[in-house]
């Protein structure tokens, strides 16, 4: 992939000097420093909880800074809300999405800027203007689904909608690609591509340094709050970008030793199973994992990944078929038999099924174990356990902030978020754990810790079904790599063999070279 | 600055200031009308701390309220929202009344059956609705609402029939059995010069404590709040979504349930024909967002609130309309829902001075 810069180095459009933000004794953003150009891309990089997104909500009027100024075309701004900002020009694109779930895409897309006519909205000329949009920059989404329905993926694609829709021409992307599939990364690609030629500029923010290396013109990189420094990414390359990010050198490379996979732990065989528009989106679906092994279930998003999740975890009653844990009968249990009989599984979505966000991360730690001792003694619940349970796994886990214990969840960074979820589900220790995106929205350091656990639980002789969009992922961690497309396994190698080219070929509905 | 920090991020400050608020903009009002407020309030005041028996009839006005004002608090905690306290009132004042009258059994047996019905018929009246949620999918408060009226004709109805009803014409129930009733004995109510003295306040505060315990220490409480807050995640985690949905509207029907009974048995001893709704039900949704959905914080905005329709009975005496109570509360309600304007009016306020 070429790349084509637009950048206007004559014109500024973005500055934030000194910017500081403070939550009470906390200091989120340490005179950060940011200057953006006309066609530019910029990236911000840096680890979870580094401050990227407090920084962008400061740009995208979310956050009053403590202190410092941004200048907007020269001029120095002070937003009061998100209206504000996107008025002038600046729209955000969030990594935790803020959809309406019960409304649907075209709902969303227009809300607040609805057409009308008279005193209504104008329903049509709403969807032929996000039909219009969603076809220009070569984004399919369904107008008429309704967003709790669609998948992670379609969400990103809505929300990247409603900020074009807005007319921004300062688009920031908080980890745009986390969701994307490569295919898709590939298509935004080239939508950053237009937007710049058109004269956009797009801060992204991300953990992967290949994107960065293949479409940023400048690199802004933060640490623990503080501004470290700006690339121009021409002259960098990966290695550098991960050492400037974490302060240290970082290992990419996941270790595993030779293991042979031991006896049948999940064996699923012919599952039909329907979507929530009652079609069918899994077709006879077989898929065996064994002890000791990660079996890598690579495919594009839609062909069947989720519902297959669902149905092994008792979210969704499948059709027909069959599914055994170590021989046992699991097929359209309940998630609590299901869980009982040794699947535990990381959700895609963290905040939907992972977390109680509301909950303190100690009593998230226990979702599954509240009623059992020592957590809790006929009916009631013994708080010191439950602190020191939480304790431990965070420590081990590293979910910081450290002494977090009491405070909601929602209140973590994405990353550490999900390192709860994570330390939650590992410490269940079942026989087969299912990992969905496990990594999406992770900073390098992070990943290459659930990597470690994931592989430690396949070493421990545990199954692990690895459910990922994540090529790279998929092919650095699975002992086997099954391909699923249309509601099928249509292609099986072995993880060591995986051909990216071939994996990507398959993926598309390409049959197996034998 | 940490005990100053606390005192500004708490619910209670706001709550106070809010109240504050109230009696302000209550005051613009009396004004308006072309009373004093000064004259006003200083009734208002003197008949609830003059003497020590209004006192008393403060904490009688207040008993039923805390009921109430649980039922809901409990509902906001888990998820739902009872907006049919009222309906579950009703039916349990009702059920209190007709074992009140038509049973005859001694006072330890006859007092927790009238108790117990009330509660159990409150609960029955929000599982309905439960149900209805659970299995069809029907928002609980469309169903409560309708629910509040069908009670309301429904006791209307029972008063009116010829075996309850009070002989010689009226538009009363008989009064229930003397063996029925909560009062106090009769030499303490003597001593406390109210003779309608019960021991409302008493169960009330036993409630409140009953459910903080349930709410904050149980697993009972841990797994409805984790239904209420993310039903898809306590269901990925296992938990029984409709089985939680359906308890936690149970418990919170029994509760309202239980303010008619104590109404009933401990101050007004029949129930009268409706002509409109009583409002014990919709007042507790006003004490539970007073007492900030805890339950400890409901005693207080319980009190508070059976302070001021005691004292508020008595503007009349100024001839200042008994309404101005109303307006405070709704004034109140208002000034805790943008409670937000004043924490940040505060928290800059605060900035300024730290520098």
């Amino acid at each position: 992939m070429g790349k084509v810069s637009h950048m206007d180095e004559s014109k500024v459009v973005i500055q934030m000097k000194d910017i500081v933000k403070k939550f009470g004794d906390f200091t989120a953003n340490d005179h950060i420093n940011l200057t953006v150009h006309k066609g530019e891309v910029h990236a911000i990089l840096g680890e979870n909880g580094a401050g990227k997104s407090t920084m962008m909500n400061v740009l995208c009027g979310l956050y009053k800074p403590t202190s410092g100024e941004i200048l907007i075309n020269g001029k120095e701004v002070q937003f009061s809300s998100p209206k504000d900002a996107i008025d002038i020009g600046i729209g955000m694109v969030h990594q935790h999405f803020m959809l309406i779930q019960p409304f649907t895409v075209a709902d969303n897309i227009i809300l607040g800027v609805e057409p009308v006519k008279g005193l209504v909205i104008d329903h049509r000329a709403a969807r032929e203007k996000v039909q219009e949009l969603s076809e220009r920059y070569g984004m399919k989404v369904d107008p008429d689904a309704k967003v709790e329905d669609i998948s992670v993926g379609m969400q990103q694609r809505v929300e990247i909608l409603k900020v074009l829709y807005r007319g921004a021409d300062t688009l920031i992307l908080d980890e745009p690609t986390a969701s994307l599939t490569p295919q898709e990364i590939e298509g935004l690609m080239e939508i950053i591509e237009n937007l710049t030629a058109d004269g956009k500029s797009v801060i992204l923010i991300t953990h992967k340094l290949k994107e960065i290396t293949a479409c940023a013109d400048c690199c802004t990189i933060i640490r623990q709050g503080k501004y470290i420094q700006t690339v121009k990414v021409d002259e960098v390359n990966e290695n550098d970008l991960a050492a400037m990010m974490v302060g240290r050198d970082v290992n990419f490379k996941v270790e595993k030793k030779e293991m042979e996979p031991g006896e049948r732990v999940l064996e699923v065989k012919g599952i039909h199973a329907k979507d929530y528009r009652e079609v069918e989106i899994l077709k006879g679906l077989n898929l065996t994992v064994r002890q000791g092994e990660i079996v890598g279930l690579a495919g594009v998003d839609g062909n069947g990944q989720t519902e297959l999740v669902e149905v092994l975890t008792g979210l969704r009653k499948a059709e027909a078929g069959e599914v055994r844990v170590l021989g046992k009968d699991v097929f359209n249990k309940s998630p609590r038999e299901t869980f009982a009989s040794g699947i535990s599984s990381i959700p895609a979505d963290r905040q939907k099924h992972g977390l109680i966000l509301e909950f303190s991360n100690e009593d998230n730690l226990i979702l599954q174990h509240f009623e059992e001792e020592p957590y809790s003694q006929k009916g009631f619940l013994n708080r010191k356990a439950i602190r020191a349970h939480a304790t431990e796994l965070m420590e081990k886990f590293d979910v910081r902030p450290r002494g977090s214990e009491g405070a909601p969840a929602g209140t973590l960074s994405g990353g550490n978020q999900q390192k709860v979820i994570i330390a939650r589900e590992v410490s269940n220790d079942k026989e087969l754990l299912i990992a969905v995106n496990p990594t999406r929205g992770l900073d390098v350091g992070a990943i290459e810790f659930v990597h470690k656990y994931l592989v430690e639980q396949r070493n421990k002789n545990r199954a692990v079904l690895l459910v990922s969009f994540e090529l790279d992922e998929i092919m650095s961690l699975s002992d086997r790599i099954e391909v699923i497309f249309d509601g099928q396994i249509t292609g099986s190698v072995a993880g060591k063999d995986a051909d990216e080219k071939e994996l990507g070929f398959m993926m598309a509905g390409g049959r197996q070279h034998e | 600055m940490n005990k100053k920090k606390s005192i500004l991020e708490s619910n209670v400050f706001y709550t106070l200031i809010a109240i504050l608020a109230g009696f302000v903009i209550g005051a613009v009002f009396l004004m308006i009308a072309g009373i004093s407020p000064a004259v006003a309030y200083g009734k208002l005041v003197n008949s609830i701390f003059g003497k020590p028996k209004y006192l008393v009839w403060t904490l009688i006005y207040a008993s039923p309220l805390i009921f109430t004002g649980l039922s809901v608090a409990f509902s906001f905690r888990t998820g739902v929202f009872n907006i049919g306290a009222e309906g579950q009132f009703v039916v349990g004042t009702l059920a209190a009344c007709v074992l009140g009258i038509l049973v005859d059994l001694p006072v330890w047996l006859h007092v927790p059956l009238c108790v117990l019905a009330a509660a159990a018929a409150g609960a029955v009246w929000s599982l309905v609705v439960g149900i209805l949620k659970v299995k069809r999918g029907i928002h609980e408060v469309l169903s409560f609402i309708m629910f509040n009226w069908i009670a309301f004709y429904l006791s209307n109805y029972v008063v009116n029939l010829k075996i309850i009803h009070k002989e010689g014409g009226g538009e009363a129930t008989k009064d229930v059995l003397d063996s029925a009733r909560l009062l106090f004995p009769e030499g303490i109510r003597k001593m406390l010069g109210c003779n309608a003295a019960n021991w409302g306040f008493i169960l009330a505060v036993l409630a409140a404590v009953l459910i903080y315990v349930v709410i904050e220490k149980t697993t009972l409480g841990y797994k409805l709040k984790a239904v209420g807050f993310n039903s898809n995640g306590a269901l990925y985690a296992g938990i029984n979504a409709d089985g939680s949905v359906l308890t936690a509207l149970g418990i919170s029907g029994a509760l309202a349930g239980l303010g008619g009974a104590v109404q009933l048995l401990g101050m007004s001893g029949r129930v009268s024909q409706f002509a409109g709704q009583e409002g014990f039900g919709f007042e507790g949704i006003t004490v539970a967002l007073i007492g900030s959905s805890s339950p400890i914080g409901c005693i207080f905005s319980g009190i508070f609130y059976g302070a001021m329709k005691y004292g508020g009975s008595k503007l009349s005496m100024v001839k200042a309309p008994s309404e101005v109570v109303d307006i405070i509360m709704g004034c109140v309600i208002l000034f805790i829902a943008i409670s937000q304007v004043f924490r940040i009016l505060f928290s800059r306020f605060g900035k300024k001075e730290g520098k």
